[in-house]
């Protein structure tokens, strides 16, 4: 359940926290696994963008539905899923959380609402959009949330997907959480306007810009929303600006972007700005580090079990295809 | 306006109303949506449903092609089944990411977890003379596309009991239905008559000649063997009407029968299903086979020259003396 705002926010600081580092660590040992040859293919990193998965999916039950991009683990972490599970997806091992079948950017966990990482920018839209209309339709008064990037403010599955939204009064929380970069481009350059919250506000979203670097902020936010939302006041949108401090992939070594302006970032580091806090706050020093040492040792099992586990039988390559018409 | 039909001769969208009906009075997850839905579809399809079922269920949409397919999409993943209208299938690619990208890899990417169990109309082919962009026929992409059953049927009888069937299906379905047929009535089994995906219908026998065709090219292909049969020309009509998966056990029985085959479909030739169709004839049979499809060209407005691209009832009789001689 949620946390009312009024609650302590040590205690909910302390619970960002934990999301975070395990979010961080997860994809720290991500980069080394691919850097070391056990991950084989194409992973992309969050690192630095923790606070808007935390923020928002602290206030989700585990039937409502989330819906992510290609930059996802972050969100699969915040929604509940198992870490050794994607750890052994990234590892290509038969008892990752699709099979092996779907890698970085295809992950789902569907026993915790978690409807897939997507490969196309903007691809998780509609189906948020359809799990909202879905739920609706058989009686189930669940959220709906979006993640995408500044990237697919420029798709046109964000016009079709928040005008529906808005149309037919759809519990659904979309979410920009903008890096800053569209792959290997500034996203100010390529894209017009006053920002995405103000294009969500013309097609008729309720929208609001907050600090995607401020986990109580981005938490805040997303409260109020999803709890209007659980009363039946129709979509609302989350333009939250962050910084993306790893490259578009783990081959991108960003060098379109200067060493003074990544130093700059690195200050703002979400994770550094809320252990900042909760110190200021006098939350014990053991807390903060306990919640590092747990992610690490969670990490280092999930490493653990994925170096263990089998690779899937070639012959599996042929099941899950379809049910009539399968391959012969 | 009463949605129950008895009678057993209907059109094609008369099934196609019924077999909705049916299936969603069955089942209450099943629902509908697509632009004008709630004015009975621009074919009649869907006339009297959002009487019957109210707005949850049949739902008239914006014309927002990719959003309807992903809407369906995202709904079936949480448990209900779709039926989503795409109005004509041009219109279809509007939404191909979804269907391709998204739909058809579902189940396979996310590793079992998820089946799709939604069915999407695109009717196909030449209409009332609509040009370029209102009268392609696409199966061949959709064939194509591993994850898809691909269903085009061209009889009142076959529209009503495959649909009800792609309702029933855990995959997704692609329903191909034949544009300038709605309107063809036939005898259809009244009750929950299902017609079973993957297998075909022989529209005629005969013994020289096995004709493989669908859609909207099986009223020809009945024309060009009565025209045959004057010649002495014994012609077997397959109507595939699951293109994917399609009935090779009753092609190949067909023509190891009748020793030759021609494959007719109203898509253009080129790269077209009836390649697949000659080549595994070929392969398994080694015996003659000739297609007759359209040219590589997009579809013209004006009849005269709407008619060169059209696959009509001469060109098949011509492959079919070909082959028979």
């Amino acid at each position: 359940m949620s946390h009312p705002p009024q609650a302590d926010r040590r205690a909910l600081g302390l619970a960002f926290l934990r999301t975070m580092v395990r979010i961080r660590e997860f994809e720290d040992r991500a980069r080394l696994a691919y850097d070391t040859g056990k991950i084989p293919g194409v992973v992309h990193l969050s690192i630095g963008q923790e606070a808007v998965a935390a923020g928002v999916c602290a206030n989700l039950r585990p039937d409502d539905y989330v819906t992510s991009t290609h930059r996802g683990h972050g969100h699969c972490i915040a929604k509940g899923a198992d870490t050794t599970g994607m750890m052994s997806e990234l590892y290509g091992r038969a008892t990752g959380t699709c099979k092996g079948k779907g890698g970085s950017m295809h992950i789902a966990d569907f026993s915790v609402g978690m409807l897939g990482a997507n490969g196309v920018v903007g691809g998780g839209i509609g189906i948020a959009v359809g799990a909202a209309q879905g739920a609706r339709l058989l009686g189930k008064s669940v959220a709906s949330v979006c993640f995408f990037g500044d990237g697919a403010v420029n798709r046109g599955p964000f016009l079709e997907g928040l005008n529906w939204a808005a149309v037919y009064t759809l519990p659904v929380l979309f979410i920009c959480e903008d890096n800053q970069f569209s792959a290997f481009t500034r996203a100010s350059t390529t894209t017009a306007g006053q920002g995405a919250h103000v294009r969500a506000e013309a097609i008729g979203v309720r929208s609001v810009l907050v600090d995607g670097n401020d986990v109580f902020a981005v938490y805040d936010a997303a409260h109020t929303f999803i709890e209007n939302m659980r009363a039946g006041t129709g979509p609302a949108f989350i333009h939250a600006p962050t910084y993306r401090l790893d490259g578009h992939t783990v081959f991108d070594k960003a060098g379109y972007r200067s060493d003074e302006e990544l130093a700059t970032q690195r200050d703002l580091d979400p994770i550094t700005l809320l252990e900042a806090q909760l110190r200021k706050w006098g939350v014990d020093e053991r807390a903060i580090g306990g919640a590092r040492e747990a992610a690490r040792i969670e990490m280092d099992a999930a490493c653990a079990a994925a170096d263990r586990a089998p690779f899937p039988d070639p012959a599996d390559a042929y099941a899950d295809v379809q049910l009539i018409g399968a391959p012969q | 306006m009463s949605v129950q039909v008895e009678a057993t001769t209907q059109t094609i969208a008369e099934a196609a109303r019924t077999a909705l009906a049916e299936e969603m009075r069955r089942d209450e997850r099943v629902w509908a949506l697509g632009e004008d839905l709630a004015m009975g579809g621009i074919f009649g399809q869907y006339k009297g449903l959002l009487a019957e079922f109210g707005e949850q269920r049949i739902v008239s949409t914006p014309i927002s092609e990719s959003m309807i397919v992903n809407v369906g999409f995202g709904s079936a993943l949480v448990g209900t089944r779709p039926v989503v209208e795409m109005r004509i299938l041009d219109f279809a690619l509007c939404a191909w990411d979804e269907l391709i990208n998204q739909i058809a890899k579902a189940r396979y990417m996310f590793g079992g977890q998820a089946n799709v169990p939604i069915v999407v109309r695109m009717p196909q082919g030449i209409g009332r003379h609509q040009g370029a962009q209102h009268s392609q026929s696409l199966e061949a992409w959709l064939v194509h596309t591993p994850g898809l059953v691909v269903l085009a049927p061209a009889s009142a009888a076959d529209e009503k009991g495959l649909l009800k069937a792609a309702i029933r299906c855990d995959d997704p379905v692609v329903m191909l239905e034949p544009k300038v047929l709605w309107q063809t009535p036939g005898e259809v089994p009244a009750g929950d008559h299902l017609t079973p995906i993957g297998i075909a219908r022989i529209a005629r026998a005969g013994s020289d000649v096995t004709l493989v065709t669908w859609s909207t090219l099986v009223p020809s292909a009945l024309e060009a063997a009565q025209s045959a049969a004057a010649d002495g020309i014994s012609v077997e009509v397959i109507d595939l009407r699951s293109l994917w998966p399609w009935d090779r056990r009753a092609v190949l029985a067909s023509v190891a029968k009748t020793k030759r085959a021609v494959i007719a479909h109203e898509a253009v030739q080129v790269g077209g299903l009836g390649g697949e169709i000659a080549a595994s004839i070929a392969e398994e049979l080694a015996l003659p086979v000739s297609r007759v499809g359209a040219p590589r060209m997009p579809v013209a407005y004006a009849p005269a020259l709407e008619n060169e691209y059209r696959v009509g009832p001469q060109r098949i009789v011509a492959a079919l003396r070909k082959i028979v001689r």
